[in-house]
């Protein structure tokens, strides 16, 4: 009982933070209605027994890829009234389209397949139960293969954005630390002998 | 499972996969220490892995289907000649690369080493035995074609086609995750032999799995440009560098081809009535729109391009009737199509010049006053494009209509032949030019003595597999009996 008044509360909030990112105003408070979002997501997974990756949801999401979400929205300055213009104007079609998305997944998703009865839940795991532990069994013995190849496509990820923006350019001016450091009076400084020569006289009349 | 109950899996089968992605490694560390003069070492060492990937492919032939990695990878005979026709077009492929970017200053190590991980992604899609290793292998394979595309950054052409390559990629792979996700829900597995399995079992689920079917349907289409799905391919084979292109229109194919028999045939064989019928009309568009657009097209990369998405068209007619003949008649379309691109690009490569791009139709005019022996070679390649015999495009043609034919799909073999009739057209233009137009440029047109070998060897093998189509198109039937 309890355990079902988290849920729906969890579920309340998720489903109204993710209606304020698309209806907030303002992008940076969007950004952090996501941040909302992918909290209590991790709340739920944690209902469902996945700490593991509950965790990871908030360290990877909320801390990694939203802090560059607000870094980006926040560098870039967008005029918003543009975007917005045509909202009144599309909403018929766009709510059109939703909708009878929405119709056809429930048609195909529909509760005789997907319903409770033929997905039971599993039966709950004894306190002892390492989440982290079996998860790291499985992904290095079972699916090591495609961990493996997960690990050269990030390689490859890296080679392309290295090869791709990475140019010598000729004539920039970059400095030198260790030239700099070792820089001697002789090569910054040149005396010279100059004659002396009278002192312009400021006519003051 | 404990760690005690855990056995290492047979790291054999794979041996070929891992040798490759060791070298990769070892090929892009190297590049990073060598001088700008020695990069053609790059180059080397990049066609030496290829080369041992292939020993060890050869070494390892399978008998009959094995699995190692829980499953998740199959080697089997039709995946170990695949991946034998993979590595050898992919090191032609680096070679007409060298050729091709040594005199324009773009030779570049990336270009290798991105290279030789999307071989290592196809080899992955082929030999994949799970719907997630399916997935990561495309991955590998797209991430490495789009940075390839956009590696020329100052060419405009070049980074508008990576642009679009990436976005509707990326589209694509969503549609396939989608499809896939929904298969999972259904049968509760991404393991392609326990999805077979559980189709056949129970007819239960039968609408989700369908939905599932067609976005792999979509995902697989959009990978080997089939109408309607086909809308990057003139841009990219057009905006990317020709080597590029020449490597995307070759090896990326036999892949494609795998990944077709991985999911629907290995994974989804019981919705075969299913996705029989959307062939069917991917390939009557493909054939249509390929066949009619590329009359149209003044460059002959472009033109390449929309024969490619004609030559996809006759692929699917030879799976739709969903009998292992049929497999088999389009795995010899697939393989000998693919000698073919790689030989029509390499004429374009061996063409153009520093400077210049030999990318239209008129630099082919009276290319037989220039040089016969080119002129002869783009005959053959243009004349077994078409399908006129004797070339193997002949023989590739008559397999796949024959097994059409043979499963009471009439129409679909006269519409397959009379667009085939409408592509002769094209074809035949560029025969024209060569040998009845009088030449704009009469400066004769010389190459190297190792590209002039290479290119003969890849046109006459044409020659010779259309005069004995038999061997190979018996491997075919026998690797995929197996």
């Amino acid at each position: 009982m309890f355990v079902q008044i988290v849920f729906y509360f969890l579920a309340a909030v998720l489903v109204g933070a993710a209606v304020m990112v698309i209806t907030a105003r303002n992008p940076v408070h969007a950004a952090l209605f996501l941040v909302l979002a992918f909290f209590t997501s991790a709340g739920i997974w944690l209902l469902l027994e996945a700490e593991f990756l509950a965790i990871v949801l908030v360290l990877v999401y909320v801390g990694a890829v939203m802090v560059l979400f607000l870094f980006v929205v926040m560098m870039l300055d967008i005029n918003l009234a543009p975007l917005r213009e045509g909202f009144i104007r599309y909403l018929p079609v766009g709510a059109a389209v939703a909708a009878i998305v929405v119709v056809e997944l429930a048609l195909v998703i529909g509760v005789s397949d997907f319903g409770l009865e033929s997905m039971p839940a599993p039966p709950a795991h004894p306190a002892d139960y390492s989440n982290t532990r079996e998860l790291g069994k499985l992904l290095y013995t079972v699916y090591v293969y495609p961990f493996e190849l997960a690990g050269a496509i990030l390689l490859v990820a890296i080679i392309a954005a290295i090869a791709l923006t990475m140019r010598r350019r000729t004539g920039v001016k970059t400095q030198n630390p260790s030239r700099q450091v070792e820089v001697r009076r002789e090569d910054r400084i040149r005396i010279v002998q100059m004659p002396a020569e009278p002192r312009e006289r400021v006519d003051r009349s | 499972m404990t760690p005690s109950a855990f056995t290492v899996p047979g790291l054999l089968p794979a041996a070929a996969e891992i040798f490759l992605l060791g070298m990769a490694c070892v090929v892009l560390l190297v590049d990073i220490w060598l001088p700008d003069r020695y990069r053609r070492l790059t180059c080397q060492i990049a066609q030496a892995s290829l080369a041992g990937a292939l020993i060890l492919v050869l070494a390892t032939f399978p008998d009959a289907r094995a699995t190692t990695f829980a499953g998740t990878f199959v080697a089997d005979p039709m995946a170990a000649v695949l991946k034998t026709f993979l590595l050898l077009v992919s090191g032609f492929g680096f070679f007409y690369a060298r050729v091709h970017l040594e005199p324009r200053g773009l030779m570049r190590g990336e270009y290798f080493v991105l290279g030789l991980f999307a071989v290592l992604g196809m080899m992955v899609l082929v030999s994949a035995g799970n719907f997630l290793t399916l997935y990561l292998g495309l991955e590998l394979l797209s991430l490495s074609l789009y940075a390839m595309v956009a590696l020329d950054r100052d060419s405009k052409p070049g980074c508008e086609a990576a642009m679009k390559y990436f976005v509707l990629g990326a589209l694509a792979s969503g549609m396939l995750l989608y499809g896939i996700s929904m298969i999972y829900g259904s049968t509760g597995s991404l393991d392609l032999a326990t999805v077979g399995a559980s189709i056949s079992a129970t007819g239960d689920m039968r609408l989700t799995l369908v939905l599932g079917l067609v976005f792999v349907v979509v995902g697989v289409a959009f990978k080997l440009g089939a109408v309607p799905f086909h809308m990057w391919v003139p841009d990219v084979y057009e905006g990317a560098p020709t080597p590029v292109t020449l490597f995307i229109a070759t090896a990326p194919k036999i892949a494609a081809f795998g990944m077709l028999m991985r999911a629907l045939v290995d994974g989804l064989g019981g919705l075969a009535a299913d996705w029989s019928q959307m062939l069917v009309v991917l390939a009557v568009l493909s054939m249509a729109a390929g066949n009619v657009i590329a009359i149209a097209q003044t460059n002959i990369k472009r033109m390449l391009a929309y024969s490619a998405i004609a030559h996809v068209g006759f692929v699917f007619v030879g799976m739709a009737p969903g009998t292992p003949d049929g497999y088999a008649a389009s795995m010899f379309y697939v393989l000998t199509y693919v000698l073919m691109a790689l030989g029509g690009f390499a004429m374009v490569i061996w063409l153009g010049r520093a400077g210049h791009e030999a990318d239209l139709l008129d630099d082919f005019r009276g290319l037989n006053d220039r040089n016969p022996w080119f002129a002869f070679m783009m005959l053959i390649l243009m004349l077994s494009m078409a399908g006129v015999p004797p070339f193997v495009g002949f023989w590739a043609k008559w397999s796949v209509l024959r097994e059409a034919v043979d499963a009471g799909m009439i129409w679909l073999a006269v519409a397959a032949v009379l667009f085939s009739v409408v592509g002769l057209f094209y074809y035949l233009r560029v025969v024209r030019l060569m040998y009845f137009e009088s030449p704009r440029d009469a400066a004769p047109v010389t190459a190297f003595a190792d590209m002039k070998v290479v290119v003969s060897v890849n046109a006459l093998a044409i020659l010779a597999l259309g005069v004995y189509p038999g061997t190979l198109l018996d491997l075919c039937e026998a690797v995929i009996g197996a």
